[in-house]
């Protein structure tokens, strides 16, 4: 199975949006190719006629009447807002964040 | 004078109905022990000073979102968040007039077997407070163990009710998988995270699953849970128990915690259980690397929303938006979320899906199944729920993968989606042992049966030793 680079764990926290420091980057390293080999064991079984599961029961769709209900305010929506304006939650600008 | 140490849930609701102490003198009796012993242990991390209702006091686990109660998931990336919305278990818990005493500490996101990954320091075991409570729900195990809750609620995804209620000597069901809804409670990885009770006996964990069960129409993957009875019979003619061979002789078991799943399986059979050995084989071996796959992937997709725009922690150290994303999650999550978070944003990623998540999900199948057939010759299955007694604070906390398989025997029935329940069996070097039993999806009240039964014959002193 494929290792961890450091090139590849540059990517990947990049694609989840982790900044990681370097004292960080060195931990890390080590410890997700350790967990990465002891997962990679579900490899060595042959299970190319077995389905796979995404949800342990059988469930089926809930459908519902489309009805207005109450919900949040939007005071209680920004109760918890980090930065707002006027109703809006406010972020800083642009810079690559697609 | 309450005893909040021996009072059980069930005791201190006759005590209210006969008008013995008021709800207020109840409230304040627990108030009072924790304003004692939490300084030492650290089970919460938000007292109420008040509380409505007139019922029975109750612990939350604090990933369970409380209105206008700060709920952390004991992480530094939710510190002053206040949900101005209850879940639903904590409405089902309002509604029942049971009173909220507090937010228990735990693994940051749940993300934990020892409660020592949470951001506001370790949880202490009240039997020996230089050990783990167990985790991810060392808290409310902890709380309920020390007499500062009579019953609280936790949450488990492979383990995080059923092995601290192992480690702290008290009853803790994980439910089987959509029979109790996670509406507003802090999602881990959805395909397997439970809320359940812990209590200190079987019928006080029977009564309080009883009040957060049920089919709930904010949260579609629930469904409805039969009706739950509460247990009362001694005998276990008739139940058919199942002893597969790959969790009770794993070589990680330690000789004190066989000895006494042994002694408690010669119970069963003294109590008229039919006792029968049976296999599981893949389970087990596979059981650990499929779940921390299936974990991290999905935690990593839910723990996405952490992003410093609408609620919880922000990096002030940002210019632009990218920036402020990527300061925020790395200022904000501990070790252990930022571990899993990786690892399964590997798995999803182009290239690799079909070799790590897709493959896993497939073990899954495999798991699901071998369970399913040990079902068609047993009522329920018994292993020992960890396979050590509470560890030393700090020594797992260096090496990720030895505190991963402290759920080496917790993790496969949570893979089926099988309702699973601790039971304390006995003690080993001081400390509790706890027995799991399993069953199939929906038989919660099998698990309470033979739980009840096993538990009045061993007679287990919950109060731990240095308390009583």
């Amino acid at each position: 199975m494929t290792e961890i680079s450091r090139d590849l764990l540059l990517h990947v926290a990049h694609l989840a949006r982790l900044e990681l420091r370097d004292d960080e980057l060195a931990r890390l390293e080590v410890q997700l190719n350790d967990i990465l080999a002891a997962v990679s064991k579900v490899a060595e079984l042959d299970l190319s006629d077995i389905p796979a599961t995404s949800h342990p029961l059988d469930v089926v769709n809930v459908m519902g009447e489309d009805e207005p209900r109450p919900c949040l305010s939007v005071e209680e929506a920004l109760a918890n807002a980090p930065e707002r304006d006027g109703d809006f939650f406010k972020v800083p600008p642009g810079g690559g964040a697609t | 004078m309450i005893d909040t140490l021996r009072l059980t849930a069930e005791a201190a609701k006759g005590l209210l109905d006969r008008k013995e102490v008021s709800g207020d003198e109840l409230f304040a009796a627990y108030l009072a022990a924790i304003g004692e012993r939490d300084p030492e242990l650290h089970c919460y991390l938000h007292v109420c000073d008040s509380s409505a209702g007139d019922g029975i006091p109750v612990a939350v686990k604090d990933v369970i979102g409380t209105k206008g109660i700060p709920t952390t998931a004991g992480s530094k990336i939710l510190e002053g968040y206040v949900p101005v919305y209850d879940s639903t278990v904590v409405s089902n818990l309002r509604r029942h007039g049971l009173r909220i005493l507090g937010k228990t500490n735990t693994d940051e996101f749940a993300m934990g077997s020892s409660t020592e990954n949470s951001a506001y320091g370790p949880t202490h075991n009240p039997w020996d407070p230089s050990r783990v409570p167990g985790g991810s729900g060392g808290g409310s195990a902890a709380a309920v163990s020390a007499g500062l809750a009579p019953w609280a609620l936790g949450s488990d995804t492979g383990g995080s009710i059923k092995q601290p209620s192992a480690l702290c000597g008290n009853v803790g069901l994980r439910p089987t998988y959509g029979t109790v809804s996670r509406y507003g409670v802090v999602a881990f990885a959805s395909s397997l995270d439970q809320v359940g009770p812990v209590a200190k006996t079987v019928r006080d964990c029977a009564f309080l699953y009883s009040v957060i069960a049920g089919r709930d129409p904010c949260d579609s993957t629930t469904v409805d849970a039969p009706e739950v009875v509460l247990p009362q019979g001694e005998d276990l003619e008739g139940v058919r128990v199942g002893l597969p061979r790959e969790l009770n002789e794993h070589a990680a078991i330690d000789a004190g915690v066989r000895a006494s799943v042994e002694h408690a399986i010669e119970l069963l059979r003294q109590l008229g259980a039919a006792v029968g050995e049976c296999s599981l084989p893949r389970s087990v071996d596979f059981g650990l690397p499929c779940y921390y796959l299936v974990a991290p992937a999905e935690a990593s997709s839910n723990l996405a929303r952490y992003d410093g725009v609408r609620y919880g922690y922000r990096s002030p150290n940002a210019v632009d938006r990218l920036e402020m994303y990527k300061h925020t999650r790395d200022e904000g999550f501990g070790d252990e979320p930022k571990r899993r978070i990786l690892i399964g944003t590997y798995a999803l990623s182009a290239g690799y899906y079909d070799a790590y998540y897709g493959q896993a999900q497939k073990v899954r199948t495999v798991i699901a199944r071998e369970h399913a057939e040990a079902f068609e010759r047993f009522d329920v299955l018994v292993t020992p729920t960890s396979p050590t007694v509470a560890f030393e604070l700090g020594g797992k906390t260096a090496d990720p993968l030895a505190m991963y398989a402290c759920d080496l025997l917790t993790i496969p029935s949570c893979m089926a989606g099988l309702p699973g329940l601790n039971v304390p069996c006995g003690l080993s070097e001081g400390l509790p042992v706890g027995l799991q039993l399993i069953g199939p999806q929906f038989a919660e009240n099998t698990l309470f049966r033979v739980g009840h039964a096993l538990e009045q014959a061993i007679g287990f002193d919950f109060v731990p030793e240095r308390l009583r």
